[in-house]
Protein backbone atom coordinates (compact mmCIF):
# COMPACT_ATOMS: atom_id res chain seq x y z
CA UNK A 1 0.00 0.00 0.00
CA UNK A 2 1.50 3.45 -0.65
CA UNK A 3 1.95 6.11 1.60
CA UNK A 4 -0.82 8.83 1.26
CA UNK A 5 1.18 12.03 0.48
CA UNK A 6 -1.57 14.55 0.68
CA UNK A 7 -4.68 14.04 3.01
CA UNK A 8 -7.29 16.34 3.50
CA UNK A 9 -9.89 15.85 5.94
CA UNK A 10 -12.89 18.48 5.67
CA UNK A 11 -11.21 20.77 3.97
CA UNK A 12 -12.49 24.50 4.03
CA UNK A 13 -11.49 27.63 2.81
CA UNK A 14 -13.65 31.21 2.64
CA UNK A 15 -12.68 34.35 0.60
CA UNK A 16 -13.44 37.23 1.88
CA UNK A 17 -13.52 40.15 -0.25
CA UNK A 18 -12.89 43.77 1.06
CA UNK A 19 -16.63 44.62 1.89
CA UNK A 20 -16.59 41.82 3.95
CA UNK A 21 -18.40 39.42 2.12
CA UNK A 22 -17.18 35.95 2.04
CA UNK A 23 -17.76 32.90 -0.63
CA UNK A 24 -16.84 29.48 0.70
CA UNK A 25 -14.58 28.37 -2.14
CA UNK A 26 -13.92 25.13 -0.54
CA UNK A 27 -16.91 23.47 1.73
CA UNK A 28 -15.53 20.81 4.15
CA UNK A 29 -13.67 18.27 1.16
CA UNK A 30 -11.78 15.65 2.49
CA UNK A 31 -9.56 13.13 -0.07
CA UNK A 32 -5.91 11.57 0.01
CA UNK A 33 -3.16 11.78 -2.72
CA UNK A 34 -0.79 8.66 -2.33
CA UNK A 35 2.96 8.92 -3.52
CA UNK A 36 3.63 8.40 -7.13
CA UNK A 37 -0.13 8.71 -7.89
CA UNK A 38 -1.24 10.66 -11.22
CA UNK A 39 -4.40 12.58 -10.19
CA UNK A 40 -6.34 14.91 -12.21
CA UNK A 41 -8.84 17.50 -10.49
CA UNK A 42 -11.60 18.43 -13.05
CA UNK A 43 -14.32 20.92 -12.29
CA UNK A 44 -15.54 24.17 -14.07
CA UNK A 45 -14.13 27.70 -13.90
CA UNK A 46 -15.18 28.92 -9.82
CA UNK A 47 -15.53 25.18 -8.90
CA UNK A 48 -12.53 25.37 -6.32
CA UNK A 49 -10.05 23.60 -7.87
CA UNK A 50 -7.83 26.42 -8.01
CA UNK A 51 -7.86 27.42 -4.42
CA UNK A 52 -7.12 23.45 -3.68
CA UNK A 53 -3.81 24.24 -5.51
CA UNK A 54 -3.11 27.13 -3.70
CA UNK A 55 -3.66 25.50 -0.34
CA UNK A 56 -1.20 22.31 -1.13
CA UNK A 57 1.34 25.35 -1.73
CA UNK A 58 0.55 27.38 1.24
CA UNK A 59 -0.27 30.00 -0.82
CA UNK A 60 -3.42 30.30 0.88
CA UNK A 61 -4.36 28.35 4.21
CA UNK A 62 -7.27 26.16 5.15
CA UNK A 63 -9.99 28.36 7.03
CA UNK A 64 -11.45 25.01 8.44
CA UNK A 65 -10.65 21.25 8.26
CA UNK A 66 -7.01 19.36 8.26
CA UNK A 67 -4.58 19.43 5.47
CA UNK A 68 -1.28 17.51 5.57
CA UNK A 69 1.08 17.70 2.47
CA UNK A 70 4.55 15.63 2.58
CA UNK A 71 4.13 15.25 6.47
CA UNK A 72 3.19 19.11 6.89
CA UNK A 73 0.36 20.07 8.54
CA UNK A 74 -0.72 23.43 6.63
CA UNK A 75 -1.79 26.12 8.80
CA UNK A 76 -2.13 29.64 8.80
CA UNK A 77 0.88 30.42 11.76
CA UNK A 78 3.63 28.32 9.82
CA UNK A 79 6.86 29.79 10.05
CA UNK A 80 8.77 30.52 6.99
CA UNK A 81 11.11 27.49 7.62
CA UNK A 82 7.83 25.11 7.63
CA UNK A 83 6.37 27.02 4.38
CA UNK A 84 10.24 26.70 2.86
CA UNK A 85 10.07 22.89 3.67
CA UNK A 86 6.59 22.05 2.35
CA UNK A 87 7.32 24.45 -0.98
CA UNK A 88 10.87 22.29 -1.46
CA UNK A 89 8.29 19.11 -1.37
CA UNK A 90 5.73 20.17 -3.82
CA UNK A 91 6.15 22.62 -7.14
CA UNK A 92 3.79 24.08 -9.23
CA UNK A 93 3.55 24.79 -12.44
CA UNK A 94 1.16 27.89 -13.05
CA UNK A 95 -1.30 29.17 -16.20
CA UNK A 96 0.98 31.64 -17.82
CA UNK A 97 4.24 30.65 -19.20
CA UNK A 98 5.38 34.10 -19.67
CA UNK A 99 4.52 34.98 -15.85
CA UNK A 100 6.85 32.61 -14.21
CA UNK A 101 9.85 32.80 -15.45
CA UNK A 102 12.44 34.73 -13.71
CA UNK A 103 15.88 34.98 -15.88
CA UNK A 104 16.99 35.89 -19.42
CA UNK A 105 18.17 33.14 -19.86
CA UNK A 106 16.73 29.41 -20.26
CA UNK A 107 19.25 27.91 -17.86
CA UNK A 108 19.60 30.62 -15.75
CA UNK A 109 15.66 30.17 -14.90
CA UNK A 110 15.95 26.67 -14.23
CA UNK A 111 18.81 27.28 -11.87
CA UNK A 112 16.57 29.79 -10.18
CA UNK A 113 14.87 26.90 -7.88
CA UNK A 114 18.00 25.49 -6.63
CA UNK A 115 19.79 28.54 -6.28
CA UNK A 116 17.01 29.51 -3.77
CA UNK A 117 17.88 26.05 -2.26
CA UNK A 118 21.48 26.86 -1.55
CA UNK A 119 22.17 24.18 -3.83
CA UNK A 120 26.08 23.52 -4.38
CA UNK A 121 27.23 25.05 -7.84
CA UNK A 122 28.53 21.36 -9.30
CA UNK A 123 25.38 19.53 -8.25
CA UNK A 124 23.40 22.52 -9.66
CA UNK A 125 24.67 22.49 -12.68
CA UNK A 126 24.03 18.12 -12.91
CA UNK A 127 20.55 18.68 -12.01
CA UNK A 128 20.06 21.57 -14.68
CA UNK A 129 21.42 19.97 -17.17
CA UNK A 130 19.04 16.96 -16.15
CA UNK A 131 16.18 19.12 -15.80
CA UNK A 132 16.60 20.25 -19.39
CA UNK A 133 17.18 16.96 -20.92
CA UNK A 134 13.99 15.35 -19.24
CA UNK A 135 11.57 18.01 -20.81
CA UNK A 136 13.54 18.13 -23.48
CA UNK A 137 14.55 21.17 -23.91
CA UNK A 138 18.30 21.08 -23.71
CA UNK A 139 19.31 22.51 -26.80
CA UNK A 140 17.62 25.75 -25.84
CA UNK A 141 19.37 26.41 -22.82
CA UNK A 142 21.40 29.34 -23.36
CA UNK A 143 18.02 30.99 -25.70
CA UNK A 144 16.47 34.11 -24.18
CA UNK A 145 12.72 32.78 -22.81
CA UNK A 146 10.71 35.42 -24.89
CA UNK A 147 12.46 33.51 -28.35
CA UNK A 148 10.38 30.13 -27.31
CA UNK A 149 7.01 28.78 -28.26
CA UNK A 150 4.39 29.05 -25.15
CA UNK A 151 4.94 24.88 -25.25
CA UNK A 152 8.67 25.58 -25.01
CA UNK A 153 8.41 28.19 -22.22
CA UNK A 154 6.00 25.89 -20.25
CA UNK A 155 8.42 22.94 -20.14
CA UNK A 156 11.51 25.37 -18.94
CA UNK A 157 8.87 26.35 -16.08
CA UNK A 158 8.25 22.14 -15.72
CA UNK A 159 12.31 21.86 -15.58
CA UNK A 160 12.83 24.90 -13.16
CA UNK A 161 10.83 22.77 -10.63
CA UNK A 162 12.02 19.67 -11.51
CA UNK A 163 15.29 20.98 -10.63
CA UNK A 164 14.59 21.51 -7.58
CA UNK A 165 13.48 17.36 -7.18
CA UNK A 166 10.19 17.75 -5.28
CA UNK A 167 8.30 14.74 -4.12
CA UNK A 168 4.85 16.20 -5.75
CA UNK A 169 4.02 18.61 -9.15
CA UNK A 170 1.41 20.51 -9.21
CA UNK A 171 -0.50 21.70 -12.39
CA UNK A 172 -2.93 24.83 -11.94
CA UNK A 173 -3.90 24.83 -15.42
CA UNK A 174 -0.83 24.57 -17.06
CA UNK A 175 -1.91 23.87 -20.50
CA UNK A 176 -4.92 26.19 -20.12
CA UNK A 177 -3.14 28.91 -22.94
CA UNK A 178 -1.30 26.48 -25.11
CA UNK A 179 -2.04 25.60 -28.82
CA UNK A 180 -2.89 21.58 -29.28
CA UNK A 181 0.94 21.00 -30.06
CA UNK A 182 2.15 22.86 -26.78
CA UNK A 183 -0.36 20.86 -24.87
CA UNK A 184 0.95 17.80 -26.24
CA UNK A 185 4.60 18.55 -25.69
CA UNK A 186 3.50 18.84 -21.49
CA UNK A 187 1.14 16.59 -21.01
CA UNK A 188 3.74 14.14 -22.44
CA UNK A 189 6.00 15.50 -20.18
CA UNK A 190 3.95 14.70 -17.34
CA UNK A 191 2.80 11.37 -18.27
CA UNK A 192 7.32 11.14 -18.55
CA UNK A 193 7.67 12.31 -14.68
CA UNK A 194 5.22 10.08 -13.12
CA UNK A 195 6.14 7.24 -15.05
CA UNK A 196 9.65 7.14 -15.16
CA UNK A 197 10.23 9.42 -12.21
CA UNK A 198 7.64 8.60 -10.05
CA UNK A 199 6.91 11.80 -9.39
CA UNK A 200 3.40 12.57 -7.44
CA UNK A 201 1.30 14.67 -9.98
CA UNK A 202 -1.73 16.62 -9.28
CA UNK A 203 -2.99 17.99 -12.77
CA UNK A 204 -5.56 20.49 -12.57
CA UNK A 205 -7.42 21.07 -15.76
CA UNK A 206 -10.69 21.59 -17.76
CA UNK A 207 -9.60 19.04 -20.61
CA UNK A 208 -11.45 15.88 -20.29
CA UNK A 209 -9.05 13.94 -22.58
CA UNK A 210 -5.91 15.20 -20.21
CA UNK A 211 -7.86 13.65 -17.62
CA UNK A 212 -8.00 10.45 -19.09
CA UNK A 213 -4.64 10.46 -18.66
CA UNK A 214 -4.59 10.18 -14.78
CA UNK A 215 -5.02 7.32 -12.44
CA UNK A 216 -7.68 8.93 -10.55
CA UNK A 217 -9.99 11.66 -11.34
CA UNK A 218 -11.24 14.65 -8.45
CA UNK A 219 -14.61 16.66 -9.97
CA UNK A 220 -14.74 19.43 -8.18
CA UNK A 221 -18.26 21.02 -8.25
CA UNK A 222 -19.33 24.00 -5.85
CA UNK A 223 -16.42 23.66 -3.60
CA UNK A 224 -17.22 19.60 -3.06
CA UNK A 225 -15.82 16.59 -4.24
CA UNK A 226 -18.28 15.55 -6.63
CA UNK A 227 -16.86 12.57 -7.78
CA UNK A 228 -13.92 10.31 -6.99
CA UNK A 229 -12.42 7.65 -8.93
CA UNK A 230 -10.81 5.99 -11.89
CA UNK A 231 -11.16 8.06 -15.33
CA UNK A 232 -13.52 4.94 -16.54
CA UNK A 233 -15.49 5.20 -13.14
CA UNK A 234 -15.75 8.68 -13.49
CA UNK A 235 -16.85 9.32 -17.07
CA UNK A 236 -19.34 6.24 -17.01
CA UNK A 237 -22.13 8.95 -15.08
CA UNK A 238 -22.39 10.77 -18.12
CA UNK A 239 -25.73 12.32 -17.10
CA UNK A 240 -24.41 13.53 -13.96
CA UNK A 241 -20.92 15.37 -15.00
CA UNK A 242 -23.11 17.41 -17.17
CA UNK A 243 -25.17 18.13 -14.45
CA UNK A 244 -22.18 20.28 -12.73
CA UNK A 245 -21.31 21.73 -16.47
CA UNK A 246 -18.38 19.06 -18.04
CA UNK A 247 -18.37 17.33 -20.70
CA UNK A 248 -17.05 13.59 -21.69
CA UNK A 249 -14.39 12.39 -23.91
CA UNK A 250 -15.47 12.35 -27.24
CA UNK A 251 -15.33 8.49 -27.45
CA UNK A 252 -17.50 8.24 -24.22
CA UNK A 253 -19.97 10.73 -25.44
CA UNK A 254 -21.18 8.51 -29.03
CA UNK A 255 -21.55 5.61 -27.08
CA UNK A 256 -23.60 7.15 -24.50
CA UNK A 257 -25.80 8.83 -27.44
CA UNK A 258 -25.36 5.30 -28.97
CA UNK A 259 -26.76 3.59 -26.14
CA UNK A 260 -29.40 5.81 -25.27
CA UNK A 261 -30.98 5.37 -28.63
CA UNK A 262 -31.05 1.66 -28.34
CA UNK A 263 -27.65 0.49 -28.93
CA UNK A 264 -26.10 -1.50 -25.78
CA UNK A 265 -22.74 -1.88 -25.30
CA UNK A 266 -21.28 -4.35 -22.37
CA UNK A 267 -18.22 -1.80 -21.40
CA UNK A 268 -18.21 1.60 -20.89
CA UNK A 269 -14.98 2.35 -22.59
CA UNK A 270 -13.15 6.20 -22.74
CA UNK A 271 -10.47 5.68 -24.89
CA UNK A 272 -10.85 6.15 -28.87
CA UNK A 273 -9.54 2.81 -30.14
CA UNK A 274 -10.77 0.88 -27.06
CA UNK A 275 -14.49 3.00 -28.46
CA UNK A 276 -13.87 1.95 -32.38
CA UNK A 277 -13.31 -1.66 -31.69
CA UNK A 278 -16.22 -2.13 -29.73
CA UNK A 279 -18.48 0.11 -32.86
CA UNK A 280 -16.84 -2.42 -35.11
CA UNK A 281 -17.76 -5.31 -33.64
CA UNK A 282 -21.38 -3.98 -32.37
CA UNK A 283 -21.47 -3.19 -36.21
CA UNK A 284 -20.56 -6.62 -37.67
CA UNK A 285 -22.80 -8.18 -35.25
CA UNK A 286 -25.65 -5.68 -36.26
CA UNK A 287 -25.15 -7.14 -40.32
CA UNK B 1 9.75 42.87 -35.89
CA UNK B 2 10.05 44.50 -32.18
CA UNK B 3 10.00 41.05 -30.53
CA UNK B 4 13.91 41.28 -32.06
CA UNK B 5 15.11 44.44 -30.45
CA UNK B 6 18.20 43.56 -28.72
CA UNK B 7 18.47 44.29 -24.84
CA UNK B 8 21.28 47.03 -24.64
CA UNK B 9 23.50 46.74 -27.41
CA UNK B 10 25.54 43.26 -26.76
CA UNK B 11 27.42 42.40 -30.30
CA UNK B 12 28.32 38.80 -29.65
CA UNK B 13 31.72 37.79 -29.92
CA UNK B 14 35.08 35.37 -28.48
CA UNK B 15 37.27 38.74 -28.14
CA UNK B 16 39.66 39.33 -25.13
CA UNK B 17 37.07 41.57 -24.28
CA UNK B 18 34.20 39.66 -24.16
CA UNK B 19 35.84 36.88 -22.54
CA UNK B 20 36.97 39.00 -19.36
CA UNK B 21 35.53 39.15 -16.38
CA UNK B 22 32.11 41.76 -16.17
CA UNK B 23 33.71 43.23 -13.22
CA UNK B 24 37.16 43.59 -14.52
CA UNK B 25 35.55 45.22 -17.59
CA UNK B 26 33.22 47.59 -15.39
CA UNK B 27 36.37 48.59 -13.25
CA UNK B 28 38.18 49.22 -16.57
CA UNK B 29 35.24 51.25 -17.63
CA UNK B 30 35.46 53.68 -14.70
CA UNK B 31 39.51 54.33 -15.01
CA UNK B 32 38.91 54.74 -18.65
CA UNK B 33 36.15 57.64 -18.24
CA UNK B 34 38.18 59.05 -15.25
CA UNK B 35 41.62 59.09 -16.56
CA UNK B 36 39.94 60.60 -19.86
CA UNK B 37 39.51 63.69 -17.63
CA UNK B 38 43.18 64.17 -16.73
CA UNK B 39 44.09 64.03 -20.54
CA UNK B 40 44.99 67.65 -20.99
CA UNK B 41 47.77 67.86 -24.37
CA UNK B 42 47.32 67.03 -27.86
CA UNK B 43 50.11 64.39 -27.38
CA UNK B 44 48.02 63.22 -24.62
CA UNK B 45 44.77 63.16 -26.66
CA UNK B 46 46.73 61.30 -29.62
CA UNK B 47 47.96 58.41 -27.43
CA UNK B 48 43.87 58.24 -25.89
CA UNK B 49 43.01 58.25 -29.21
CA UNK B 50 44.92 55.76 -30.62
CA UNK B 51 44.63 53.36 -27.71
CA UNK B 52 40.65 53.61 -28.43
CA UNK B 53 41.14 52.52 -31.95
CA UNK B 54 43.11 49.78 -30.26
CA UNK B 55 40.32 49.01 -28.11
CA UNK B 56 37.71 48.58 -30.62
CA UNK B 57 40.54 46.48 -33.08
CA UNK B 58 40.90 43.98 -30.27
CA UNK B 59 36.68 43.83 -29.50
CA UNK B 60 36.40 42.59 -33.14
CA UNK B 61 32.91 44.89 -33.59
CA UNK B 62 32.86 46.53 -36.70
CA UNK B 63 33.42 50.35 -37.17
CA UNK B 64 30.51 50.68 -38.41
CA UNK B 65 28.22 49.87 -35.56
CA UNK B 66 30.73 51.35 -33.11
CA UNK B 67 30.01 54.19 -34.69
CA UNK B 68 26.63 53.62 -34.73
CA UNK B 69 26.31 54.40 -31.17
CA UNK B 70 28.19 58.19 -31.39
CA UNK B 71 25.34 59.33 -33.97
CA UNK B 72 22.92 59.75 -31.20
CA UNK B 73 24.98 61.77 -29.43
CA UNK B 74 26.47 63.74 -33.01
CA UNK B 75 24.19 66.98 -31.51
CA UNK B 76 25.31 67.06 -28.15
CA UNK B 77 29.10 66.72 -29.23
CA UNK B 78 28.19 69.76 -31.59
CA UNK B 79 26.22 71.75 -29.64
CA UNK B 80 29.82 71.59 -26.77
CA UNK B 81 32.21 72.39 -29.28
CA UNK B 82 29.91 75.15 -30.37
CA UNK B 83 29.20 76.95 -27.01
CA UNK B 84 33.32 76.19 -26.15
CA UNK B 85 33.91 78.15 -29.04
CA UNK B 86 32.32 81.09 -27.96
CA UNK B 87 32.37 81.30 -23.86
CA UNK B 88 36.15 80.05 -23.62
CA UNK B 89 38.37 83.56 -23.43
CA UNK B 90 42.10 83.02 -23.86
CA UNK B 91 45.03 85.44 -24.96
CA UNK B 92 44.88 84.72 -28.98
CA UNK B 93 42.59 86.68 -30.15
CA UNK B 94 41.62 85.33 -33.68
CA UNK B 95 37.98 87.07 -34.33
CA UNK B 96 35.94 89.80 -33.21
CA UNK B 97 32.75 91.02 -34.18
CA UNK B 98 30.22 92.83 -31.30
CA UNK B 99 30.02 90.68 -28.44
CA UNK B 100 31.32 87.60 -30.04
CA UNK B 101 35.32 87.31 -29.41
CA UNK B 102 36.98 83.69 -30.69
CA UNK B 103 40.11 82.90 -29.50
CA UNK B 104 42.77 80.16 -30.22
CA UNK B 105 42.18 78.61 -26.99
CA UNK B 106 38.56 78.25 -27.34
CA UNK B 107 39.09 76.08 -30.90
CA UNK B 108 41.43 74.11 -29.18
CA UNK B 109 39.23 73.38 -26.28
CA UNK B 110 36.26 72.82 -28.14
CA UNK B 111 38.03 70.66 -30.25
CA UNK B 112 39.26 68.41 -27.24
CA UNK B 113 36.11 68.64 -26.09
CA UNK B 114 34.26 66.74 -28.85
CA UNK B 115 36.88 64.30 -28.71
CA UNK B 116 36.74 63.59 -25.27
CA UNK B 117 32.75 62.80 -25.80
CA UNK B 118 33.41 60.93 -28.25
CA UNK B 119 35.97 58.73 -26.94
CA UNK B 120 34.56 58.30 -24.41
CA UNK B 121 31.71 56.68 -25.40
CA UNK B 122 33.18 54.84 -28.37
CA UNK B 123 35.75 53.48 -25.33
CA UNK B 124 32.62 52.69 -23.08
CA UNK B 125 30.53 50.60 -25.99
CA UNK B 126 33.33 48.76 -26.87
CA UNK B 127 34.58 48.16 -23.29
CA UNK B 128 31.49 47.41 -21.88
CA UNK B 129 28.09 47.31 -23.45
CA UNK B 130 28.95 45.90 -26.50
CA UNK B 131 31.04 43.21 -25.29
CA UNK B 132 29.13 42.06 -21.96
CA UNK B 133 25.49 40.91 -21.72
CA UNK B 134 23.33 43.03 -19.70
CA UNK B 135 22.82 39.69 -17.17
CA UNK B 136 26.65 40.00 -16.99
CA UNK B 137 26.61 43.22 -16.18
CA UNK B 138 24.01 42.94 -13.81
CA UNK B 139 26.19 39.98 -11.27
CA UNK B 140 28.81 42.52 -12.16
CA UNK B 141 27.30 45.32 -10.33
CA UNK B 142 26.06 42.92 -7.62
CA UNK B 143 29.34 41.52 -6.75
CA UNK B 144 31.17 44.99 -6.57
CA UNK B 145 28.64 46.76 -4.47
CA UNK B 146 28.28 43.29 -2.40
CA UNK B 147 30.24 45.03 0.06
CA UNK B 148 27.56 47.50 0.92
CA UNK B 149 25.26 44.68 2.56
CA UNK B 150 27.43 44.96 5.76
CA UNK B 151 25.59 48.40 5.62
CA UNK B 152 22.23 47.11 4.93
CA UNK B 153 21.84 48.34 1.49
CA UNK B 154 19.95 45.58 -0.23
CA UNK B 155 22.35 45.21 -3.61
CA UNK B 156 20.97 41.40 -4.04
CA UNK B 157 17.14 42.56 -4.19
CA UNK B 158 17.93 45.43 -6.95
CA UNK B 159 19.81 43.09 -8.66
CA UNK B 160 16.86 40.87 -8.91
CA UNK B 161 14.95 43.94 -9.95
CA UNK B 162 16.90 44.79 -12.83
CA UNK B 163 17.18 40.97 -14.20
CA UNK B 164 13.42 41.00 -14.09
CA UNK B 165 12.94 43.83 -15.84
CA UNK B 166 15.25 42.96 -18.34
CA UNK B 167 13.20 39.82 -18.84
CA UNK B 168 10.27 41.37 -19.22
CA UNK B 169 11.01 44.08 -21.80
CA UNK B 170 10.32 41.73 -24.90
CA UNK B 171 7.29 40.50 -23.09
CA UNK B 172 5.73 44.01 -22.69
CA UNK B 173 6.95 45.01 -26.02
CA UNK B 174 5.08 41.93 -27.30
CA UNK B 175 2.29 43.42 -25.15
CA UNK B 176 2.40 46.60 -26.42
CA UNK B 177 1.43 45.28 -30.04
CA UNK B 178 -1.32 43.43 -29.30
CA UNK B 179 -2.93 45.81 -27.50
CA UNK B 180 -2.51 48.23 -30.11
CA UNK B 181 -3.77 45.88 -32.63
CA UNK B 182 -6.85 45.38 -30.71
CA UNK B 183 -7.23 48.91 -30.05
CA UNK B 184 -6.80 49.46 -34.05
CA UNK B 185 -9.35 46.50 -34.93
CA UNK B 186 -12.09 48.93 -32.62
CA UNK B 187 -11.13 51.60 -34.90
CA UNK B 188 -8.67 53.66 -32.76
CA UNK B 189 -6.01 56.18 -35.12
CA UNK B 190 -2.55 56.66 -33.65
CA UNK B 191 -1.43 58.69 -36.83
CA UNK B 192 -3.32 61.27 -37.86
CA UNK B 193 -3.26 64.37 -35.32
CA UNK B 194 -1.09 66.95 -33.58
CA UNK B 195 1.21 66.15 -30.57
CA UNK B 196 -1.73 66.14 -28.38
CA UNK B 197 -3.97 64.22 -30.02
CA UNK B 198 -1.03 61.49 -30.42
CA UNK B 199 -0.23 61.62 -27.00
CA UNK B 200 -4.10 61.23 -25.91
CA UNK B 201 -4.11 58.01 -28.22
CA UNK B 202 -1.91 56.38 -26.22
CA UNK B 203 -4.15 56.55 -23.31
CA UNK B 204 -5.81 53.28 -24.33
CA UNK B 205 -2.86 51.75 -25.00
CA UNK B 206 -1.43 52.74 -21.53
CA UNK B 207 -4.52 51.79 -19.02
CA UNK B 208 -3.94 48.41 -20.14
CA UNK B 209 -0.42 47.64 -20.75
CA UNK B 210 -0.03 48.79 -16.61
CA UNK B 211 -3.32 46.42 -16.00
CA UNK B 212 -1.88 43.91 -17.04
CA UNK B 213 1.88 44.68 -16.10
CA UNK B 214 0.90 44.21 -12.25
CA UNK B 215 -1.21 41.54 -13.10
CA UNK B 216 1.97 39.70 -14.51
CA UNK B 217 3.62 41.33 -11.36
CA UNK B 218 1.44 39.81 -8.67
CA UNK B 219 1.90 36.28 -10.66
CA UNK B 220 5.24 36.30 -11.13
CA UNK B 221 5.66 37.22 -7.15
CA UNK B 222 3.88 33.85 -5.74
CA UNK B 223 5.59 31.77 -8.75
CA UNK B 224 9.11 32.75 -7.63
CA UNK B 225 7.56 32.39 -3.53
CA UNK B 226 6.42 29.19 -4.63
CA UNK B 227 10.27 28.40 -6.16
CA UNK B 228 11.28 29.15 -2.50
CA UNK B 229 12.87 32.56 -3.12
CA UNK B 230 13.40 34.23 0.06
CA UNK B 231 15.69 36.73 -0.82
CA UNK B 232 19.52 37.02 -1.74
CA UNK B 233 20.67 35.21 1.88
CA UNK B 234 21.71 31.54 1.64
CA UNK B 235 21.30 31.40 -2.21
CA UNK B 236 24.22 29.95 -4.48
CA UNK B 237 24.60 31.05 -8.26
CA UNK B 238 24.81 28.84 -11.29
CA UNK B 239 27.54 30.81 -12.88
CA UNK B 240 30.18 32.77 -10.33
CA UNK B 241 32.41 35.24 -12.14
CA UNK B 242 35.87 34.26 -12.40
CA UNK B 243 39.51 36.42 -13.04
CA UNK B 244 40.99 34.53 -15.43
CA UNK B 245 43.45 35.07 -18.01
CA UNK B 246 41.78 38.01 -20.33
CA UNK B 247 41.56 39.99 -17.02
CA UNK B 248 45.42 40.05 -16.50
CA UNK B 249 45.90 40.92 -19.63
CA UNK B 250 43.41 43.68 -19.08
CA UNK B 251 44.91 44.69 -16.60
CA UNK B 252 48.63 45.00 -18.06
CA UNK B 253 46.51 47.06 -20.89
CA UNK B 254 45.21 49.65 -18.61
CA UNK B 255 48.70 49.75 -16.95
CA UNK B 256 49.98 51.06 -20.19
CA UNK B 257 46.63 53.17 -20.13
CA UNK B 258 47.55 54.67 -17.30
CA UNK B 259 51.09 55.16 -17.58
CA UNK B 260 50.47 56.90 -21.07
CA UNK B 261 48.96 59.59 -20.29
CA UNK B 262 50.95 60.65 -16.99
CA UNK B 263 54.12 60.56 -19.51
CA UNK B 264 52.54 62.54 -21.86
CA UNK B 265 51.04 64.70 -19.41
CA UNK B 266 54.37 64.93 -18.03
CA UNK B 267 56.91 65.08 -20.63
CA UNK B 268 54.86 65.96 -24.18
CA UNK B 269 52.86 69.33 -22.75
CA UNK B 270 52.36 71.32 -25.96
CA UNK B 271 49.08 72.48 -26.84
CA UNK B 272 47.54 72.26 -23.59
CA UNK B 273 44.34 73.12 -21.75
Amino acid sequence: MAEPFIIAENLSYTYTDEDGDSTDALKGVSFTVNAGEYVAVLGHNGSGKSTLAKLLNVILTPSGGKLTVGGHVIHSEMSEDEVFDVRRDVGMVFQNPDNQLVATIVEEDVAFGPENLGIPREEMRMRVDDALKTVGMYEHRANQPHRLSGGQKQRVAIAGVIAMMPKCIVFDESTAMLDPRGRAEVMQTIRRLNQDFGMTILHITHYMDEAVMADRILVVNDGEIYRDGTPKEVFADVEGLRRVGLDVPQGRELMHELSRSGIRFDDKPIDIEHCAELLLAKYNALK
Amino acid sequence: MMKDVTLGQYFGGNSVLHRADPRAKLLFSLLYIVMLFFVKSAAGFAFVTLFTVFLVLISGVPVKIVLRSVRPLALIIALTAFLNIFWTTGDTLLFEWGFIHIYLEGIIFALFMALRILLLVVGMSVALTYTTTPLALTDAIEELLSPLKKVHVPVHDFAMMMTIAMRFIPTLIEETDKIMDAQKARGADFESGGLVEKAKALIPILIPLFVSAFKRADDLAVAMECRCYRGGEGRTKLKELHYGKCDLLLLAISTVFVAGIILCNVFLPYISI
